[in-house]
């Protein structure tokens, strides 16, 4: 009773300070609008020419690239605003209080992936505009399965913010490991053709699973599932699961070791 | 019933020891100050009872509670208001309010009733739906006083209540923490650099180089220095200091254009001195020995400097001072 306070009250704090802040929410939507329509058309368009094969849409492609990388984003960057506490002195007031710490990191990481869901959310509306067809059933999986990746992202933020003492540091450790984690999911480019070295890091980026898993609800139907996935489902959401239960522990040890 | 008990409190840290031998008991309602140089253990003492530390040996009971056996006991059972606020800016007085009190389990149903409770002790009800950032620097502590109290705590520990405010702000203050030990029932332990503001203390405690040096009343330890300090001022210095020596028995002491002497009851010696020496001088000043002399007299060290360097230290270090 006492720890579900807890962990709703810490939720509740971040999504409180999350719509007080408009510019941050103006960024929320046009950030992946933007890559949508950049990188989406720009690299869609030049990879016409190459020797796609048929039936092969990026734009259908990237998409679900797209929405994973805005929650990956999102998610991981929520984090920061525990380093933004410990500088404002706020954290001081929760590590004080009689709750146990890893309360407070799952009320962080749920505060932080309701944020990611909603971008995701958001950019779901738009498949119509994509030329993709979703059900309500669709919609709900995929909403699973977003909210499983922006939970253990948020927990990767966590297990970073609660070493990190200066916002510039952590800045740099995420961008550290948020770039190659991106790059690395297969969320532009398909992991099939690519030269060993670069498949096997591919292979062992847990984010490439989150985006098949993605890509395999998505297109569950589709004609062209067998160009887009990698994977079979059971394989993605495993591993899903099982980064959602590794970086939530790291983050709720990590964090219970604050001073 | 005492309701903090310390026993022989150590922390050793690698290279140096930040509690050497602390006891010490509070009793219930006391306003107990904690008073000492910078570095000479006094966070870390707080850091300790407030279960934020945990000590080399030794232990501590807050409110009947084990600090290292029953952590969320003791934390349950004090409010802690440190030097540096630890509001969110961001939200309004009564969300700050409201949070606190749900990580304290405090009954939903009480909840509201009793913010508007600790709202209209520190006088802050009309500000309650505004965000924490528009607040002046007195009204944030205020805030933070009564977000310290929302929980029903049975010890309230004020870190330096009143530093960077201004002498009216910090009047009010003390006006808000006299007033809630009547209402709330509640003890007070706290730390200040200003030595007038200490006076407002039951008990004081001063505390050096990690040990306990003095532990009494503000009277008591003021006697500690000596008696009340007498200035005369006199054309004839040596006429008057021969009179004095034959009609007192004192000596008294030549410095500059004054004479000074040391009696223990003041206000009623002046009237014989001035009544024996008529014409003889033109004027008298009566000072009573103040807590910053018995500081200085414990420690060596000028409380007012320290409050210096501590300010310095703040600006220098912000960032610094908010991690810990």
């Amino acid at each position: 009773m006492r720890v579900s306070k807890a962990i709703y009250t810490i939720w509740l704090r971040d999504v409180i300070r999350f719509y007080r802040e408009k510019p941050r929410i103006l960024g929320m939507l046009g950030q992946p609008l933007l890559y949508l329509l950049i990188i989406g058309n720009g690299l869609s368009y030049s990879f016409r020419m190459a020797a796609a094969p048929q039936g092969f849409n990026y734009l259908e492609f990237m998409y679900p690239g797209i929405i994973g990388m805005s929650v990956l984003f999102t998610s991981v960057f929520s984090a920061i605003s525990i380093v933004w506490d410990r500088e404002f002195g706020f954290l001081k007031e929760v590590l004080v209080a009689p709750v146990p710490r890893w309360s407070v990191a799952i009320g962080k990481a749920l505060g932080g992936s309701t944020i990611a869901m909603l971008q995701a959310a958001i950019l779901l509306l738009l498949a119509p505009v994509i030329g993709i067809k979703l059900g309500p059933l669709t919609v709900l999986k995929l909403l699973a399965v977003l909210f499983l990746i922006a939970f253990s992202l948020t927990s990767l933020g966590i297990t970073v913010a609660s070493r990190m003492e200066t916002m510039e540091g952590f800045q740099m450790v995420m961008n550290f490991l948020v770039l190659p984690l991106f790059f690395l999911s297969g969320a532009m480019f398909p992991m099939k053709g690519m030269p060993p070295w670069l498949e096997t890091l591919m292979r062992l980026d847990p984010l490439t699973y989150g985006v098949d898993a993605l890509r395999n609800i998505m297109f569950a139907t589709s004609p062209a599932r067998e160009l887009l996935v990698q994977f079979p489902l059971s394989t993605d959401l495993a591993v899903v699961a099982a980064m959602s239960l590794v970086f939530i522990t790291a983050g709720t040890m990590a964090f219970s070791k604050v001073e | 019933m005492n309701i903090i008990t310390v026993a022989k409190l150590q922390k050793k840290y690698k290279s140096l020891t930040a509690v050497e031998d602390v006891t010490l008991e509070v009793g219930e309602k006391e306003i107990f100050g904690f008073l000492g140089p910078n570095g000479a253990g006094k966070s870390t003492t707080i850091k300790i009872l407030a279960t934020l530390v945990k000590p080399t040996s030794g232990t501590a009971f807050v409110g009947g509670f084990e600090i290292v056996r029953q952590p969320h006991l003791v934390r349950q059972s004090i409010g802690l208001v440190f030097q540096e606020t630890t509001l969110d800016e961001r939200l309004t007085a009564g969300e700050n309010l409201y949070f606190h009190g749900m990580l304290y389990n405090l009954e939903r149903s009480a909840m509201a009733g009793r913010m508007a409770e600790v709202l209209a002790m520190v006088e802050l009800t009309d500000r309650k739906n505004a965000l924490v950032k528009t607040f002046s620097g007195g009204m944030k502590r205020r805030l933070e006083i009564a977000r310290g109290l929302i929980h029903y705590p049975r010890v309230l520990f004020l870190d330096e209540p009143t530093i960077g405010l201004d002498p009216q702000t910090r009047n009010r203050i003390w006006d808000y923490i006299h007033h809630l030990r009547l209402r709330e029932n509640i003890t007070i332990f706290m730390t200040t650099h200003y030595m007038d503001e200490a006076e407002n203390c039951d008990r004081i405690a001063i505390i050096d180089h990690g040990s306990i040096v003095a532990l009494d009343t503000p009277a008591n330890l003021k006697k500690m220095v000596g008696g009340d300090l007498i200035t005369l001022l006199a054309p004839n210095r040596s006429e008057v200091k021969r009179i004095i020596q034959e009609t007192f028995g004192l000596a008294a002491v030549e410095s500059e254009e004054q004479l000074q002497l040391e009696v223990e009851s003041g206000e009623s010696f002046i009237p014989s001195l001035a009544g024996r020496l008529n014409g003889l001088i033109s004027s008298i000043s009566l000072r009573k020995p103040t807590l910053d002399d018995v500081f200085i007299k414990l420690t060596g060290r000028d409380i007012r400097e320290e409050a210096a360097d501590n300010w310095g230290m703040m600006r220098a270090h912000m960032r610094g001072r908010n991690r810990k």
